[in-house]
């Protein structure tokens, strides 16, 4: 993943347009964009969650994530969410 | 009303489907909910899905009972609303639907011309919590767009999609393709580009409604796809990670049906202005429908208990070549509406799918498209332009 457009300082936002929420009838988290949506699963939708409440670097995501779940070590499946997340322009730099 | 709606589930249930964690429906749920707000429209693009008998329908719904609608829609699952029409802008009441709806947790979408927006509108709207507004051009000059609209509209279109960028709003532009304005693609993505655009959707014309009666004067011509195609595959290319092009091949143009609506009663819900409730925005024109409407059924009675929203779920009701084919989970069997106008039976297989014994009359379509591209001008029909005096002369036949 040497190509990544970025790393543990980056702060991500949510790109122009879209939007996070808890969605009771799906019972899941969503992103909803112009005219579409995405479902996030249980992880995903954690970290989302984050980014759209703090504005903080990935390695402070990580952190908050880490104290969050019993200092499980996540680094590497938040930063495989957030490459596609990223793919997807759901996130901005 | 851009004629060209019915990609819009598509797209949002593409997302859903590709969604992480693979999170899967067990149930359907209304997500998407059309809301034509109004038939009135100070345009009258001849490629207008709107039904042609659209004069006849007078009594629209209140605010109060468009406002139980979102209610009832949102309680079963629906996040996107869009505001259409017609033109949504003719509704009064349309920022206190906007505010009401973005209370309620939907994502609320403005399909709109423009016209009738100034920029204290835009701003008013996003003060409501409006989260997306969709500009519909109908070609990138302004002399074209003017004729194909039937009104001097174009430079006031310019103005609200800077109005639009300049609120916030990402912006999403839609020009709606056909034979007349589709060996444009380049000038129109570089308007796009100038305008700062975010989202462009270069959408095809759909024959239904007044695009059906237009037919031949719109169908494109098979050298001007190619060459739109290569154009905007280059500018996807060239703007990539400033601004998203959807271009789609028209589905005649195809070899498989497009899955209308990402299959019926599935996900989308259109009410109409005078309340009924419809599985797509063509569908009113089809045999046998109860036309459910709102004002005495509840949203759920509508989605889960009529015939309407039944008649075409699942797949029990195909026919052959759909019934044993492999691929009806992918497109399930195209469009209801489209095989009802082409061969007489809303139950036949899409006459789009190569594997249709009605493929024919589609190649017809675009054969007699061609000639009469061929004609003169002066032989050439003209294009019937959709208003209420058309509307009234038509269905009065």
């Amino acid at each position: 993943m040497s190509e990544r457009e970025f790393n543990d300082d980056t702060v991500l936002v949510l790109a122009q347009g879209y939007r996070f929420q808890w969605e009771p009838a799906q019972n899941c988290n969503v992103l909803l964009y112009p005219e579409g949506m995405v479902k996030l699963n249980g992880g995903a939708g954690e970290i989302v969650k984050l980014i759209s409440e703090k504005e903080q670097t990935v390695a402070e995501h990580i952190a908050d994530l880490k104290a969050a779940f019993d200092g499980a070590d996540l680094a590497e499946d938040v930063y495989l969410f957030l490459d596609e997340a990223y793919k997807n322009d759901w996130l901005r730099r | 009303m851009t004629g060209s709606e019915d990609k819009k589930p598509d797209r949002a249930v593409g997302s859903i489907g590709s969604a992480i964690g693979h999170v899967r429906d067990q149930i359907r749920q209304p997500l998407w909910l059309l809301a034509e707000l109004t038939y009135a429209c100070p345009l009258q693009c001849p490629y207008c899905s709107n039904p042609m008998d659209f004069s006849k329908i007078k009594s629209e719904l209140t605010t109060e009972e468009w406002l139980t609608v979102f209610r009832q829609a949102r309680e079963m699952g629906a996040t996107q609303l869009g505001f259409s029409g017609g033109e949504p802008l003719m509704r009064k009441d349309l920022p206190v639907l906007i505010r009401e709806a973005r209370k309620m947790g939907f994502y609320t979408n403005l399909i709109t011309s423009g016209v009738g927006m100034d920029a204290d509108k835009v701003a008013e709207f996003k003060e409501a919590g409006l989260d997306h507004i969709q500009v519909s051009f109908q070609a990138s000059s302004a002399d074209l767009n003017n004729l194909i609209a039937g009104t001097d509209a174009f430079a006031h279109k310019i103005e609200m999609a800077k109005a639009v960028k300049a609120n916030g709003y990402p912006m999403v532009l839609c020009f709606v393709t056909h034979r007349q304005n589709i060996e444009q693609v380049d000038e129109i993505l570089d308007l796009a580009i100038s305008l700062e655009a975010d989202y462009v959707e270069l959408a095809t014309t759909q024959y239904y409604g007044w695009a059906m009666h237009n037919r031949d004067q719109l169908m494109p011509l098979k050298e001007q796809l190619v060459t739109a195609e290569a154009t905007a595959h280059r500018y996807q290319e060239e703007q990539k990670g400033k601004m998203k092009i959807y271009y789609v091949v028209p589905d005649y143009y195809e070899e498989r049906p497009k899955a209308c609506m990402n299959g019926w009663g599935n996900v989308f819900l259109t009410v109409t202005p005078d309340g009924t409730a419809l599985p797509c925005h063509a569908a009113r024109e089809l045999p046998g429908m109860g036309l459910p409407n709102v004002r005495n059924m509840s949203i759920d009675e509508i989605w889960n208990g009529s015939d309407d929203f039944n008649k075409y779920r699942g797949f029990d009701w195909m026919t052959e070549p759909c019934r044993s084919c492999d691929e009806k989970e992918k497109d399930f069997g195209g469009c209801r509406c489209q095989a009802y106008m082409l061969t007489g039976d809303a139950s036949n297989t899409d006459p789009v799918c190569s594997k249709s014994p009605n493929r024919h009359l589609i190649d017809e379509a675009i054969e007699a498209g061609r000639e009469e591209a061929a004609k003169s001008k002066v032989e050439q029909k003209a294009l019937v332009f959709r208003n209420p005096k058309n509307s009234r002369i038509i269905s009065a036949r």
